[in-house]
């Protein structure tokens, strides 16, 4: 059965990426306010699941090429990875720290270690989030 | 923060709120579904809108900085609320869902006979 979908279909086009850059904010906003790595996966998810709502499982399957398994799997590596290298300066384990740096565009930024284990978290709850959703999605 | 500014804020921000209302009593008292979701989209929208725009100006006037998640809000909630009340409707009809019997013409029903669509 094909539906006549066009409006919805056109505001996705629009939509989705007005969300998956307010995901992109929440993930790096998340050190100094309200965000972080949970919410901008979740946020990034929202954004995947409105492109499954509007076209069907095999286009965005073409369009986003991923395994998402694969995804929630690499960002606990890189969770882990993170904790482990700690262990490169002798301090205890999942030790963090930061620093500040002069970039060209953005001036004074204080960039820390932490972003890397968000980013780790970031991809484990996209990863899970969309493996639940595709796996029910699919099921007859 | 002046008085002027303060003012024109409070206005804003109470429209909205009244337009909210409006919503409310629309969806209680309008007799079928498409009705109600006209009400529910267009003065729902507007209402949300106007709290959101009052809610910038306050703080540019008191911060002197400009939210721009706020601005995305707005042009979020623009966006996508027509749709959602577009999709409802839609999905409304094509469930079934009876007309209002004061209804006097319905041109989808005839296109629907003649194109067997959906």
């Amino acid at each position: 059965m094909k539906k006549n979908d066009l409006i919805l279909q056109t505001t996705t086009k629009v939509v989705t990426f007005i969300i998956i850059i307010f995901a992109i904010h929440l993930f790096f906003a998340g050190h100094y306010t309200p965000g972080g790595g949970f919410v901008g996966g979740l946020t990034t998810s929202a954004a995947l699941v409105l492109l499954l709502l509007a076209f069907d499982i095999k286009t965005v399957s073409k369009v986003i090429p991923l395994d998402y398994k694969k995804v929630a799997a690499s960002g606990l590596l890189l969770a882990i990875l993170t904790g482990l290298g700690s262990f490169i300066f002798k301090v205890p384990f999942l030790t963090h720290t930061y620093s500040y740096f002069n970039l060209p565009l953005l001036g004074k930024t204080s960039l820390a270690t932490v972003v890397l284990f968000d980013l780790g978290v970031y991809l484990v709850v996209v990863g899970v989030t969309m493996t639940i959703i595709q796996t029910i999605g699919e099921s007859e | 923060m002046t008085a002027i500014s303060d003012l024109i804020i409070g206005i804003i921000i109470l429209m909205g709120a009244l337009l909210t209302v409006v919503t409310m009593i629309g969806l209680i008292r309008l007799p079928d579904t498409y009705t109600r979701s006209h009400a529910a989209s267009k003065s729902a929208t507007l209402g949300v809108l106007l709290i959101l725009v009052g809610c910038l100006l306050f703080f540019w006037i008191k911060d002197g900085s400009i939210n721009g998640q706020l601005l995305l809000g707005i042009v979020f909630v623009f966006i996508t609320s027509p749709v959602a009340g577009h999709l409802l409707g839609r999905a409304a009809y094509y469930s079934g869902s009876p007309v209002w019997k004061g209804t006097v013409r319905d041109d989808l029903k005839d296109k629907q006979k003649k194109t067997k669509h959906v």
